[in-house]
Order: C-alpha cells, then structure tokens, then sequence
C-alpha cells in the first residue's frame, strides 16, 4: 500500500487548484484491497490497491484498455450487470465488504452514484430525469425542491428552469451531462464515480464540469476515470496510473504502477513509467 | 431529508447495505411475465396434443389409406388425396409466378431504384399489401381470374391468386435479404467494369441466395395454410370425382386443397369426422414442419459455403 | 508559332464516345431494368386491381339494393337484409377479446424476453413463439371449436352455445399472440443500453427499469405492435368461420357466448353459399362491399401503425 509523502508548499508546475491541507489523514471511503476482475475467463484487471479518501477527487489515469473502467465499475458493482465477470479481493467501502453476500448491490448504488462517458438522459422531460432516482427510492417530500436543488448543484438550473417539462434530449452535449449529474445528485449519494464523464464534449462544456467538479468535493467523494491527463492535472487530489502488462501468451491484464498525491505523481513520479506517461513520451 | 444514510459507522453502513433483500414485487412481476410466455407456450403444446390425440386412431386403423383416398360421404372410406394433390399443385403455381416476380421486384427497389418517392410509394404499397387479410385477394381472385379472365373456378385461378398473397412476403424477405449484402461486395464488382446486372447476378444474388430462399419457403409455407382465399376461388368444399383426367383437365376442373377439406370435414356434424379433422390437420402440420425444416436446412447448407 | 517544347504528332485523344460501352451492352442492360422494373411495376398493379375490383362491384351493390336495408335487424344477406351493424359488432366483439388475449400474452413475453430472459432462455424460447406464429388458422379454429369452446368457455359459462364468438376470440388471440410479442419485443430491444445502464445506476430494480425506462422508451414500437395485431385480428376468417357459427345469418347481438357473425365470417359464409352459382343477386355482391369496409379499415391500421414505427427510428 502506498503511502502518501509529505505535501509539498509552494506552487507545483501544474495548476492543482486550491491546496488541500493535511491530506494524509482523511478518513477512507474505499479500501480496495488486492482487487482483481475477469471477464469470461480472461483476466482485465489484476493485484489494484486503491485506499480512496473522503471529500477527495481521486482521478485513475493511463492508456486504453488498462481496466480503469473496470476498477471503477467495482465500487459501485455495476460490474454485476456483465455475464460471466469474476471478482477476487476486496472493496471495502466504510469499512463494509461490498461484495459480502448479504449486501444488496441496490442499496450500494443508492449510495454510489455514477456518471457515464456518453452522457444518457432518458428520453423523458428535464424533469422526471432528475426525479426518476428519488422516485424510485420512495421519496414522498416535495420534489420540486429537490429537483431544482440538483440542478442548482449541477450549475445547470438557470438555464433549464424555463424548460423543465422540455424532453432532455433537446439540450446540448454539455447541458446533457450536467443533467446526469444533477439526476445522479438527487439521490443524495455519498460518492459519484465518474466514467471519462468530458470525453464526448468540447472544450468549453469539459471546463464548465471541471469547475462543477471542485465545487462538488466539498460534499461528495469523487472518483474520476480521464485517459486526459492534463485534466487529472487540474481537477484532482490524488491519481492512480494504471498501465497494461502483457505476458508470454500476448495476454493484456490492467494493473496500477503508481497511485499518489496528483502533484506528486506529476511532479516527482517513483516509477519511470509514470514519469513516462506524464510527460508525454507515450500513451 | 438525506435519502441515504451517510452516517460513516462501518455497523451503520453494514445495516443499511444489507437490509432490503427480499424484493417481493419485483419477483412476482417477473414470474408473472414468464407466466404469459409459458402460456402462449402451453396452448401450442395442449393443441398438439389434442390434434395428435385424436388423429393417431384414424393412421392406426386405415394407415395410409387415409392419405391415398378421395373425399367421401362415409368416413370410414374418406381420405385426403384429392387435397394434398390439389395443394401440391397449387403450390407449384405459388412458387412459379412468385418466386421470379418477387425477387425480381426486389431486385429492382433494392439494387436499381433511386431514392424518390415513386420508390418509396411502391414500398409502403408492398407493406400495405402484406397487411391486407387473405379473404380479400379471395375477391380480387374472384373478379378478375375467375370471371374477368375466364379461368374459371379451376387450379389456375387458385394457384394465381395465392400466387399474389405472398408475393409480398416474397419481396419484402428477399429485400432484406439483399440489403443484408455488404456493399463492399457490389464494389468489388464494379471496380472490376462489370454492369449493374453482373454485380447482381454473380456477386449480390448468390451471397443473398440463403436469405431468399427461406422467405421463398416460409411464403410456401404460408400458402399452404391458406384457406379463405380458396373459398371464394372455387375450391370445392364437397365430394367430387377426378379420377382419369388428364393433366389439363385437371388444371381447368374442379379442385381442393388440404386446408379446404380440413375446413369442410370441421362443420360435418358427424363426430366421426371430427377424428379425421385431426388426422388431416396432423398430415399438414407435419408437412409444414418438413417444409419449414427445409428452409432452415437449406439456409444452413448455404452459409457454410461462404 | 508558338509551339511550346516540339509539335510532335497529335496524340490520340480519348472521347466521351470511348467510355459509353457497346450499344449492345447498354441496350441489354436496359432490358434487364426493364424486365425488373415491370416486376416491382406488378405490385401497384395489384393494389390497383384490388381498389378497382372492390369499389366496382360495391358501388353495384349499393345501386342495386334499398339502404335502409344497410340498417335492419339483422345480417340475412338471402332475405336482403344487409345490416352493417350486426357484422361490424361481430369484428369488435372477436377482435376485442382477442386483444385482451394478445395484449397482455403478448407484451409480456415481450418484456421477459427482453429484459430478464438470459441468452440461452432467449434462444430456446424465441422460436417455439414463431411456431405459434406458423399455425394455419383452420387448424386454430378447430382447436376453438373442440377445445376452447368445450373444455374452457362452456365450462366456465354454462349457458354458452357450441358456437360462440368468445371462443373464436381466444383462438384468434393466440394466432395474434406472437405477432405482437415479436414487434415489441424488437422494439425494446433496440432501446439502448446506456439508458439501462442510467437507471441501474440509479439504484433501480429491474422491474423498474423494465417499465419505468425500457417500456416508455419503446413505447411507439408497442403501439405499432398493438395496431398490427388488430388489424390481424379483424383480418382473420378461417378461425370465425369454423368456431363462431351463425352462418346463415345473425341477429344484432353484443353477446359474445354465444354465435355471431364478423364481418370476415360473413365474406366466407356468402362465398361459399349457393349464391356464388348465380353470382348475380345482391346478396353475392355485398359480399364485395364488406370486402371493400374490410379493406378500408385495415388498409388504415397499417397506416397508423407505419407511422409510429417511423417514430421508433427517429427517436435515435
């Protein structure tokens, strides 16, 4: 298990946001411990240890196809969906075993929230998109109010509250994801794991969830899969770099190098992949 | 009100996480769904059943007596002949004029036409047309082979007017079976100089053949079953004789098919009919299921070879 | 003169002429569309033939006969007694309970195989629905009238004749069954995974997902689903024929335990009769004009139901 250095002062050469003292000592949300998945007998992910911190943004980066996703679907087991997957080892999530057999793997979504890479409004009003989670959950309060808190969280409300019985298709790319993040908001989770959530948007849209992203922390733990590492750069407190091993038989199997402080892991990485990834030299 | 609890106590978590398991709704929802599926299922097998139950006694008593006799009053002597000779012949005339016509429909709105909206009205025609109950081409049948063209109430005009029911099923299969074609095919014969018609003939229609051929059998298939339309036609419901007719004579006389005297043995109020009701729909369930097995052997047997 | 580098001999210059083919080739090539064309060409005609055959003898019936026998007592087409209400009350009634059959067997299955069923259940099942599909329906209506009638409907209603329309609804339900199941089924197919994978994210159960997500995703592909298998339903004779009686000629009647005529049950009874011998009288031309109300109100079922499946393609 890694553990972490001392906080450096003094500005790093990445822009890391505001500075976050005394980091080490965060309380854990997750404890993945020695995590390994296959999908239908083939081996993606192996050996992941991933202590996950509260009110953190923690960004898992690397090249493509090194199991990032997968390690991310974990912790909120919508790996469960897929046929034949295989989980061995441990995700322990406040100090519970998520995959013990008594726990119900609906109730940890209600407290694991997720956002996807394309974003995926319901083909339904702005609206009932953001009420469909506490709907099903049994929410019997005033929905318009938290609907509308959503969206206010989701830096999203002043430009649809004229339009929310509107189909949410009619928003753009960048409004969409903001409507997933606000429908994924509204269930009042504890965590949001966010799946590449900026690939499929321009510029302009990416840095307006960035922005949403810090002002999020302060409430929410936020894991965050990017195969954009400038965006690890800016957005996050600690980054895990996932490289792919390839055995004799050709195999490819996800596995973490590195996982620090992100200005550490940009700045000072320990292992010369990291560094070589960081600065460009591949992936 | 926090919908979840967010108390970080790992006791707290672990009664939260593990509390609602059971789901009764949801179970009984979705044994109620496959209840509907086992249904459905369940009349097919009673069905079967039912007819195979009935129908066995007539084979065991008369064996294939039952299939080499004419209709007949008496129904210890009453047999099927006469319709499975007149389905066979019907069939032929199906498989003459819609085979050739609906491919080479198809052929047409999917290799050769543009995009305009005489093509996509020929479409929507052809999608309507498959949607129009079989009792009307009876009439169109009637009006136009029987009197209009003076065949008569014979084989030809039954055999044409089930010809044009499934001509339809015939194009509409056959279409997709050619949209089904990657264009890289076509490209590759093009970018050798052949015409349209080399294109289509040595490259897009053998790599469609499998596909068309099951819908040409599934629409045989669908003809077989087909009683309504033959009704009006002419097909007689009652006994006759054809005994020593010569191919001609046949083709302009009188006629029945399978479904058709299944249809009159149905409404005699004699019971003994009812057992040879099952017996000849059992002969043409079997015959379906041969014909429907051909279809997927036939496409099977293709495939491989590519 | 102003010749450039060297005036060599004129090269030989390729013309528009050189790249058309041979005038045999192309001609062929011609026919050939010709010969196609005429094939699709075939298919309007039919529709044409229809229209023409169809509106030709109505319009006979309708000069020949009183329209106020359009509204007697009863459907007695050999006593020129023509009452459309009677044969249309027949079409509902069969039609509706073979909806209220089809609807929920078939919509059901749909989403179980759609939504919970695994790979392998899938493979199996799915073609033993596509039997069903396959049964002539002289060979459901004998099962009506044998099995349904007896063994179910006169069992749980006492006072039910042999022939009633209630059991050749039920058998015209099943036949219609696996029509729905199949466009439904398709249409929740093609609703993507993404919008699955929202709402499991979302803490939803799978009985949510399936109606709360997945259903009004598909819902325009359900309707077509649901106006195609009407429009079976109203179509289909062979089952009516055999299991509905009343072939002489019915009453005005709501009641479904007992016989009654529909108006495909009416075609067939008209054209088998006696009266086709004669061909002249009005009787054998109304035969016509409920072929034309038939053809009309199917003709405009499909045409509802294209429309909502256009609706389907456009929402992704």
């Amino acid at each position: 298990m890694n553990e972490p250095s001392e906080t450096t002062t003094g500005r790093a050469r990445f822009a890391l946001g505001p500075q976050r003292g005394d980091v080490g000592e965060r309380e854990l949300v997750f404890d993945v411990y020695d995590l390994s998945v296959s999908y239908g007998g083939v081996q993606a992910v192996r050996d992941v240890t991933l202590p996950i911190r509260v009110r953190e943004i923690t960004a898992l980066i690397g090249p493509s196809g090194c199991g990032k996703t997968t390690v991310l679907r974990c912790l909120n087991r919508m790996n469960d969906l897929i046929d034949g997957v295989r989980i061995e080892g441990q995700v322990r999530y406040h100090g519970v075993d998520l995959y013990h057999r008594g726990v119900d793997p609906v109730e940890v979504r209600r407290r694991i929230g997720m956002v996807f890479q394309k974003p995926n409004p319901f083909p339904k009003s702005v609206f009932e998109n953001v009420a469909f989670g506490p709907r099903i959950a049994g929410f019997k309060g005033d929905m318009g109010a938290l609907v509308e808190e959503s969206l206010r969280k989701a830096a999203l409300w002043d430009e649809v509250k004229d339009k929310l019985k509107d189909s949410a298709m009619t928003l753009s790319g960048g409004q969409q994801q903001r409507l997933c993040i606000a429908r994924a908001i509204a269930v009042e989770p504890d965590v949001i794991l966010m799946d590449e959530p900026c690939s499929a948007l321009d510029p302009i849209a990416t840095a307006r969830i960035e922005d949403l992203m810090r002002e999020l922390v302060a409430d929410y733990t936020i894991v965050i899969v990017t195969h954009n590492m400038q965006q690890a750069a800016r957005v996050s407190d600690r980054t895990a770099f996932f490289t792919v091993d390839v055995d004799e038989a050709g195999h490819r199997t996800g596995t973490v190098v590195e996982y620090d402080q992100t200005e550490v892991v940009f700045t000072n990485p320990r292992d010369k992949r990291t560094e070589d990834y960081v600065t460009g030299r591949f992936g | 009100m926090a919908l979840a609890d967010t108390r970080t106590t790992t006791d707290a978590v672990r009664r939260a996480l593990t509390g609602r398991r059971r789901d009764l709704g949801g179970r009984l929802f979705e044994s109620g769904l496959l209840l509907t599926l086992l249904i459905a299922l369940a009349t097919l097998i009673v069905l079967l059943a039912k007819i195979f139950g009935q129908g066995w006694s007539v084979f065991a008593e008369r064996g294939t007596s039952f299939l080499t006799s004419p209709m007949s009053q008496a129904a210890g002597r009453a047999g099927i002949w006469q319709g499975i000779v007149g389905s066979l012949m019907l069939m032929a005339f199906v498989v003459v004029i819609a085979f050739p016509l609906g491919v080479g429909a198809a052929v047409y709105l999917e290799e050769y036409a543009r995009d305009t909206r005489f093509t996509r009205f020929v479409n929507a025609n052809i999608r309507n047309l498959a949607g129009v109950p079989s009792i009307v081409y009876g009439l169109l049948g009637l009006t136009i082979f029987v009197e209009l063209l003076g065949f008569g109430r014979s084989v030809i005009a039954g055999g044409v007017t089930l010809a044009i029911l499934v001509l339809p099923i015939v194009i509409i299969t056959t279409a997709e079976a050619l949209r089904a074609v990657p264009n890289s095919i076509r490209e590759a014969g093009f970018g050798v100089g052949a015409t349209k018609w080399e294109v289509v003939r040595s490259h897009v229609l053998p790599y469609a053949a499998p596909g068309i051929f099951t819908g040409t059998v599934l629409s045989i298939s669908r003809a077989l079953g087909e009683t309504a339309p033959l009704l009006l036609v002419g097909a007689i419901q009652g006994t006759f004789f054809t005994g020593s007719q010569s191919l001609l004579e046949r083709l302009q006389g009188l006629y029945t098919s399978l479904p058709t005297v299944i249809y009159t043995w149905s409404r005699q109020p004699n019971p003994d009919f009812q057992k040879l009701t099952a017996a000849a729909i059992m002969v043409l369930l079997v015959v379906l299921l041969m014909v429907n097995a051909t279809a997927i052997l036939l496409r099977n047997r293709y495939e491989r070879k590519w | 003169m102003l010749g450039g580098g060297g005036a060599q001999a004129p090269r030989p210059v390729l013309t528009v002429a050189d790249l058309r083919g041979t005038s045999r080739r192309r001609r062929k090539g011609r026919l050939i569309r010709g010969a196609f064309l005429s094939a699709a060409a075939v298919s309007v005609l039919i529709s044409a033939l229809i229209v023409v055959a169809l509106v030709g003898e109505a319009v006979v019936f309708l000069s020949k006969t009183d329209l106020r026998s359009l509204w007697s007592d009863g459907w007695f087409p050999r006593r020129d007694m023509f009452d459309i209400r009677t044969i249309f009350a027949g079409t509902v009634i069969v039609s509706l309970i073979a909806m209220l059959v089809a609807a929920p067997l078939g919509l059901g299955a749909a989403i179980y195989l759609s939504e919970y069923a695994s790979q392998r259940v899938r493979r199996r099942l799915k073609p033993a629905l596509e039997t069903l599909a396959g049964i002539p329906s002289v060979v459901m209506g004998f099962f009506a009238l044998t099995v349904i009638s007896p063994d179910l409907i006169r069992r749980l209603f006492s006072g039910a004749g042999i022939f009633n329309m209630a059991a050749a609804g039920i058998g015209v339900g099943i036949l219609v069954t696996p029509l729905v199941a199949s466009i439904a089924e398709d249409a929740m197919h093609a609703v993507p995974n993404s919008l699955r994978e929202a709402s499991y994210g979302l803490a939803a159960r799978r009985r949510s997902t399936s109606v709360r997500v997945v259903v009004p995703a598909a819902v325009s592909g359900i309707v077509a689903a649901l106006i195609v298998g009407v429009s079976r339903a109203i179509g289909e004779t062979m089952v009516v024929a055999i299991a509905a009686g009343a072939t002489g000629g019915s009453l005005f009647t709501l009641n479904p335990l007992g016989p009654g005529q529909t108006m495909t049950g009416a075609m067939a009874a008209l054209g088998t009769g006696s009266d086709r011998v004669t061909g002249g009288t009005a009787a054998f031309n109304s035969l016509f004009f409920v072929g034309l109300l038939l053809f009309a109100m199917t003709l405009g079922l499909n045409v509802v139901s294209e429309r909502f499946v256009r609706k389907v393609r456009r929402r992704y």
